[in-house]
């Protein structure tokens, strides 16, 4: 059985894997990273949605051997000394969240579409989140959360 | 002067947890040697199972057991339909694990019990089974036609509903105009984010079930009266629950076999269905044909209304699924007056999974057939779809009004939401642009599309339920206890799933008992916890849940008053209640309500009799149905050359009565909005002619992204609930009853001028350019 090493929400994991085992499995039902959910089987939904490296990546559609030397930050270790990250405090300020399944998701995806462009347009945030269903809100909440989830991050670099 | 809680825009109390991942989700359970489940389902539509031999699983590596149905036949009872509403109703036995014959692709013919998930998964490859074909059932039409194969040796029908109000046959004689049109309601598979999952443990003796529920108490009962395990040895759990929409107000094939398994085995089982499995096994929505016709004066005054409907129940009637089409049968006739008003439902077995309630459940299928139709009067007497409404509504002085149907409306304001509607539409210029893009015969048309819609919400009276044959009641329980050290815990009956209920019952305390909206706490989900309740669907939490919450604090403030009465040392009648506290009338002696809790803890002073503690528990049974209503109105573009359909605005101004948090309403109005757009414009569940679904993905069955959706501008009207002390109506079902016609109206409208009165949902760009070049032809 191969044996990987992963860093996860900032501690190293040193684990043996079937080949065959899924990422997102290896982080909830090993590793006991039940933040990130599963919502198919497809890679549809993107609930499972992680940075891998830095950038998003669906859990659910990687082998947890392909993450081997790779640092890993889920839903539970986006945000710092125990308070949370501007994009979740920006959800909650917008209650772009219902259920909450498709959220760990939806605000890893938000965070790294700020990557690329961080003073997205409505129409640049619906289709960066594509790849992010949820079946509660609607979106209109969602669109507003990541507008505001990015000036606060625009706010928070530029202040010196 | 403190602030009123209810009706501000509070931030949920429940979004740090979900927001951080420390969530509870039935499938992050673990529990020590915990146990996975796997289920081998059914590839025929429709066959009966002449072998089946699980021993080649038995023995695999990991494998601790494996199961036919023939295994569960002595313990596993049928799956309960719970409402059989027409007299009439054949409720076919319905094992949870099919033993001899089965009836639907995906239908469990055996299970697999092992270490993990995946070996689980290997263990179902090397299970045989011999399928005898059988043919497939899968048209209602055909299916009540002579000669054709049956789905149970009953027959394929289910149930003939009728319902006559009125003198129908003189209301359609000599009627100067008659529209008559057949609606299509397709099968939509209602995809709450969380996949269903169970977790049942045992200590040998009782059990405890967790389950992605909406309804952990009927689910006990349930459990009780299907296996004959005795009620008061089982424990309903329904921790986190990632959405539901109804497709979890159900009694599942899989939480039954859990239960037996852990029974059988002693052990923790979990069993969590991947997304295609839902798709196949979820219960689904919708399903109807729809034959209505409607007989009109030549001023556009209704005569009358008959509707006629044929309802796919699936395979089996599962929980509520013949009782849903007949939530309709009071709703066609919506918020309009007419003369007469037939409504006839024949409900159809065909070998498909069975349908049962999808948000709104049945009022989503009539506010559709309806107000499609109201726009097909409009254009049969070149009226404006506005017009012909106005001139049939329940005006705002004749409420409270009993309608055709025999409901009884108690407030509403149609004129009201219209007139804000159209204003913030800017409905006449949409109307201006129409105009001008046919006259120039664009390729892009405006549609406009309307939708006055109302619903028969807050489910419900029990003695309703009990005059049309339900198996439960409909009203709710809530408990409220005062700390010792003041802080507020609330039970409440009714199961969240996303609607806020913490934020939301913290308001109603907050205001009732005058403590600081974060010393209180809400606790529900769980028999043990919440002992009494009927959960969470039909847009009742706080219309019946909230009350009884109300109804709690009042309790707990008589009890208050009486114990601080006799510390003060005067009559109950000298205190005022200001502020969360008791004041002797005329001076500053008071009690706060932390200091009265105190003293009912400790119970070193109580007057006589009294007993312990600050708490109460109420239920509450509503004596009618809220009403919400609204109108609803949607701009789309068509490109005609493509058959794209674009949303380009939609206005919605609803009338849910007294609101306790603006946040929470607009968010439930967003998600309904979007649901009945994608109905409109996205969704179907579609079978092939052998049967098998092909919407078993989500690359496969379209749930709408941000990117397919537009912003939807909200506002409301405010016509409180009478049926209420808090004057409120419910939200929760309202956005998907009313948007789906306002959708096709506009899309219908778009291509009016073109030949086209229907097109049948959902409009996809295929669907509406194969029917322009119909028009074309």
């Amino acid at each position: 059985m191969p044996r990987i090493t992963v860093t996860v929400d900032g501690i190293k994991y040193e684990e043996d894997v079937e080949p065959r085992l899924l990422l997102v499995h290896l982080l909830r039902e090993r590793l006991g990273k039940t933040g990130t959910p599963v919502g198919c089987d497809t890679s549809n939904c993107g609930a499972c949605t992680i940075m891998l490296d830095g950038k998003s990546a669906k859990s659910c559609s990687v082998l947890a051997v392909q993450a081997d030397g790779s640092d890993i930050v889920t839903i539970e270790g986006l945000g710092t000394n125990g308070s949370m990250h501007p994009m979740q405090r920006a959800f909650h300020e917008e209650h772009a969240l219902q259920c909450g399944y498709c959220t760990p998701g939806m605000v890893m995806a938000a965070v790294d579409l700020l990557r690329d462009d961080p003073e997205p347009s409505e129409e640049t945030i619906r289709h960066g989140l594509e790849g992010n269903l949820c079946r509660c809100t609607g979106y209109c909440n969602i669109v507003r959360a990541v507008r505001r989830g990015a000036q606060e991050m625009g706010q928070a670099v530029s202040t010196p | 002067m403190t602030m009123q809680e209810v009706g501000q825009p509070r931030r949920r109390k429940e979004d740090p947890r979900l927001l951080t991942g420390r969530t509870q989700w039935t499938d992050n359970l673990a529990r020590p040697g915990l146990l996975h489940v796997m289920f081998l389902r059914s590839p025929m539509a429709h066959a009966r199972i002449s072998r089946i031999d699980v021993s080649g699983a038995r023995g695999l590596p990991g494998v601790v057991a494996a199961f036919s149905g023939r295994d569960f036949e002595a313990e596993q009872g049928s799956l309960p339909c719970a409402w059989p509403r027409s007299p009439d109703t054949i409720v076919p036995d319905h094992p949870p694990m099919a033993v001899s014959e089965v009836r639907y692709v995906g239908e469990a013919v055996a299970c697999v019990v092992a270490t993990d998930r995946y070996r689980a998964a290997d263990a179902l490859e090397a299970i045989e089974v011999d399928y005898e074909p059988l043919p497939a059932v899968l048209d209602m039409r055909q299916a009540l036609s002579d000669g054709s194969p049956s789905v149970h040796e009953s027959g394929n029908r289910a149930f003939t509903f009728r319902s006559t109000h009125g003198d129908i046959e003189a209301a359609f004689r000599d009627a100067p105009v008659v529209i008559d049109r057949t609606y299509v309601q397709q099968r939509l598979i209602p995809s709450a984010m969380e996949p269903r999952a169970v977790m049942c443990e045992t200590d040998g003796e009782s059990f405890t079930l967790y389950s992605s529920t909406q309804i952990p108490h009927i689910l006990k009962v349930m459990l009780a009266l299907v296996t004959g395990v005795p009620e008061h040895t089982i424990r309903v759990v329904a921790p986190d629950v990632g959405g539901g929409f109804g497709s979890k107000l159900q009694v599942t094939a899989e939480e039954v076999l859990c239960l037996l398994l852990a029974r059988k085995l002693g052990r923790a089982v979990k069993w969590t269905e991947s997304r295609s499995e839902g798709n196949l096994t979820v219960h689904h929505g919708r399903d109807q044909l729809q034959h209505i016709r409607l007989a009109a004066d030549s001023d556009g005054r209704i005569r009358g209304l008959q509707v006629e409907l044929l309802a796919d129940m699936g395979a089996y009637l599962v929980l509520l699924t013949p009782a849903v089409p007949l939530l309709g049968a009071q709703m066609f006739n919506a918020i309009y007056k007419m003369d007469a008003y037939e409504f006839a439902c024949t409900g159809v077995f065909t070998t498909k999974m069975p349908t049962d309630a999808y948000r709104g459940a049945g009022r989503p299928e009539a506010t559709y057939g309806i107000e499609r139709i109201m726009d097909e009067l409009a254009a049969e007497l070149r009226q404006d779809p506005l017009e012909v409404r106005r001139r049939n509504w329940i005006k705002q002085e004749e409420f409270p009004f009993t309608t055709i149907s025999g409901l009884t409306y108690d407030s509403g304001n149609y004129e009201a939401a219209t007139d804000r509607a159209t204003a913030m539409f800017g409905y006449d210029k949409l109307r201006a642009e129409q105009a001008d893009r046919r006259d120039r015969g664009d390729p892009v048309q405006l549609g406009i599309g309307v939708s006055t819609y109302t619903e028969m919400c807050g489910l419900g009276p029990s003695r309703w339920f009990g005059q049309n044959n339900a198996g439960a009641g409909g009203w709710e329980h809530a408990s409220v206890r005062v700390l010792a050290t003041g802080k507020v815990e609330v039970i409440t009956g009714s199961t969240p799933h996303g609607q806020g209920h913490v934020t939301a019952w913290s308001q109603i305390v907050a205001d009732a008992l005058g403590v600081p909206f974060d010393d209180i706490t809400v606790l529900y989900g769980d028999t043990a916890i919440s002992p009494k309740g009927l959960d969470t669907y039909g847009s009742r939490s706080l219309t019946i849940g909230g009350i009884a919450v109300l109804k709690a604090c009042d309790k707990v403030r008589d009890k208050a008053r009486k114990l601080a009465a006799h510390l003060l040392e005067c009559s109950p009648d000298d205190l005022e209640w200001e502020a969360g506290a008791f004041k002797v009338r005329g001076t500053e002696s008071q009690q706060t309500i932390q200091e009265l809790a105190l003293a009912a803890f400790t119970g070193h002073a109580l007057p006589d009799g009294a007993e312990p503690r600050l708490d109460s528990d109420a239920t509450f049974d509503p004596e009618n149905f809220s009403f919400p209503h609204g109108t609803h109105l949607c701009a789309v573009e068509v490109d005609t050359e493509t058959g794209w359909v674009k949303i380009r605005s939609y206005v919605a101004v609803d009338d849910i009565g007294k609101v306790v948090n603006p946040l929470i309403v607009d968010g439930q109005l967003h998600g309904g909005i979007a649901q009945g757009v994608a109905q409109a414009l996205f969704e179907e569940a579609v079978y092939d002619s052998e049967g098998n679904l092909l919407t078993t993905t989500m690359a496969d069955y379209l749930l709408p992204s941000a990117a397919d959706l537009p912003n939807f501008t909200l506002d409301r009207t405010e016509s409180p609930a009478t049926s209420n002390p808090l004057g409120v109506k419910g939200v929760g079902e309202a956005g998907t009853i009313a948007s789906t016609p306002a959708v096709v109206n506009a899309v219908v409208d778009a291509l009016r001028p073109r030949g086209i009165n229907d097109i049948q949902m959902p409009c996809t760009p295929e669907r509406v350019w194969r029917a322009l070049e119909g028009g074309r032809a």
